[in-house]
């Protein structure tokens, strides 16, 4: 499952691979070849069934809008939580402090699947049993305790994500110099603005790699969204691999229809991360340049004067 | 000078970190237009003393005066913290170490502390800040991130945003101190200049003897959270009576 302060590897590799000569980079090109030659072989001689995958391709992808809706949906709630919960981390007040050091401890305290079946299974009980004891409660109540799958999904993700990620938000905040705070305090901001303008803008820097490994994470984890009951018209890909998989006693193909496309998803997010990154750190590397009407720094001959 | 042409007045302030009493009872103003330097040795209480002047320290006792509003030292209430938004509307600062916002260009460090006031209007702040930058040299330099700036470029840069507040005084805490030597000049010419053609009040924290012997109307002598001695440049470098005062000037000069 998800694992918070994993080094960002993608673009340690990146970095070896840009550094390294051309020879290098043909030779790494040539073992990926031979490994999915390797398994080609393998699957040949393991009858892996081409035209039963292509027949069913599309079946499966089918579920990709739901995984990719659960994914996000998950990662925008968890930023949302993360960053209200590090800015209760960093707080002075008690109780702010307080409830979120309580968030924290308990969605990184239980396991995800443990926490989607409470929200998709034990809601809808707590529901029936709260109506039963207050009958005035209105009629909708029960009904709004029993969610859709993928919302119950989303749910989980994002409570849980939101947790590690809050830590991951307070580290990011805390790395930025104290002497930034103090000149947005002495220009006379209010806490607001000097979150929002200068303090955040800064710590999204630190916090974009970090939360682009747990969003990678995230997708992933979606599959667990399939062990509660769904609907074939709402399932995602590892449940639709699966159904399909079981029907039609082909579960290697299927499940490698499913791996397949997980794993393109993050390469796809990978190369959209790598290039935020690089947009994110104007105004830290000199040689980065966005703008083109930036000359190189020339000394200018010190002038003054304040007429 | 009369007692009330005083811009900020400091009485009786009192700093405790802990148990340490890094100042003892100060009691001092700055008039209009006047430029004040104060020395010491490092941990005489001199950053401190400014720093309390616009509430980065919260004053344990004492008050603080700045062009009319006058806070105590001691617990913030939430009423006091509005107040003390108040008060540093009054006060520029320049910091040691610049603290230019770096995700900002030279132009936009410059203009964010107007735009952060109430009813802000972008064109005319963007001219004035424009202004700014080239009084300080560096109207080639708007565009700018401060990383693609030298730190004398920074400095300068970090003076035109404390001023594009209208500030009644000015706070420069060691401005010079993390530059290299042969950039320090031009910061202190920008600072000179301030003092001489707009007559700014400043407070300068300096180890810089020739500005402090040129620029200042007064220099005030700070020894284990104390002010030892004050008087003119000429009172303080060639006729002090203190012997601790003796020794820090000779050991600088």
């Amino acid at each position: 499952m998800s694992s918070p302060g994993r080094p960002s590897t993608g673009r340690r590799e990146r970095l070896a691979l840009a550094s390294a000569g051309a020879s290098f980079r043909l030779k790494v090109a040539v073992v990926w070849t031979l490994i999915f030659l390797f398994f080609g072989i393998f699957f040949y001689l393991a009858k892996f069934d081409n035209q039963w995958m292509l027949d069913n391709l599309e079946f499966i992808a089918r579920g990709l809008q739901f995984t990719v809706y659960i994914a996000i949906g998950g990662i925008v709630l968890a930023i949302l939580l993360a960053g209200i919960g590090a800015l209760g981390r960093i707080s002075s007040n008690s109780i702010a402090f307080g409830i979120s050091g309580f968030y924290v401890s308990f969605f990184r305290g239980t396991p995800l699947i443990v926490q989607l079946f409470l929200i998709y299974l034990a809601l809808p009980q707590v529901g029936a049993n709260l109506s039963d004891r207050f009958p005035s409660l209105p009629d909708g109540f029960q009904s709004a305790l029993i969610l859709d799958a993928a919302v119950a999904g989303i749910l989980a993700l994002g409570l849980n994500y939101g947790a590690y990620m809050t830590e991951i938000f307070r580290a990011g905040i805390q790395s930025i110099n104290p002497g930034q705070s103090e000149a947005a305090v002495a220009l006379g901001m209010t806490y607001g603005q000097r979150m929002g303008r200068v303090i955040l803008p800064q710590a999204f820097r630190v916090i974009i790699p970090p939360t682009g490994n747990e969003f990678i994470a995230m997708l992933k984890d979606t599959a667990l969204v399939s062990f509660v009951g769904v609907s074939v018209g709402q399932a995602e890909i590892f449940r639709r691999s699966q159904l399909l998989g079981r029907a039609d006693n082909r579960p290697l193909e299927a499940l490698i229809v499913a791996a397949g496309m997980y794993w393109a998803l993050t390469a796809l997010f990978t190369v959209f991360q790598s290039r935020l990154e690089k947009r994110l750190s104007k105004g830290y590397v000199r040689g980065v340049t966005i703008t083109t009407r930036e000359k190189p720094a020339v000394e200018p001959p010190p002038q003054a004067g304040l007429a | 000078m009369t007692a009330n042409d005083a811009v900020v007045r400091v009485e009786g302030l009192h700093k405790y970190f802990g148990d340490l009493e890094v100042l003892r009872g100060i009691d001092m103003d700055l008039h209009k237009g006047e430029v004040v330097v104060i020395l010491g040795r490092s941990g005489s209480g001199k950053s401190t003393l400014l720093r309390c002047v616009n509430f980065l320290d919260d004053p344990t006792q004492g008050t603080i005066e700045v062009s009319g509003v006058k806070l105590s030292g001691g617990h913030r209430t939430r009423r006091k913290r509005e107040q003390i938004r108040n008060l540093r509307l009054h006060v520029g600062m320049v910091f040691q170490q610049f603290n230019l916002f770096p995700q900002m260009t030279a132009l936009e460090n410059v203009m964010i502390g107007p735009l952060c006031r109430k009813g802000a209007d972008k064109a005319a702040t963007r001219k004035r800040a424009l202004q700014l930058l080239d009084q300080v040299g560096l109207g080639d330099k708007a565009d700018q991130h401060p990383i693609r700036l030298s730190g004398g470029q920074q400095q300068r840069v970090a003076i035109a945003r404390a001023l594009a507040t209208e500030p009644d005084v000015m706070l420069f805490d060691e401005p010079t101190s993390a530059l290299d030597p042969e950039l320090t000049g031009e910061v202190l010419a920008v600072m000179k200049a301030l003092a001489t053609e707009v007559h700014m009040p400043m407070m300068v924290v300096t180890h810089e003897m020739g500005f402090a012997r040129e620029v200042a109307d007064r220099l005030v002598f700070f020894h284990e959270g104390v002010i030892l001695e004050q008087g003119s440049p000429d009172q303080v470098f060639n006729h002090t009576q203190h012997p601790e005062c003796r020794r820090f000037l000779d050991a600088v000069l």
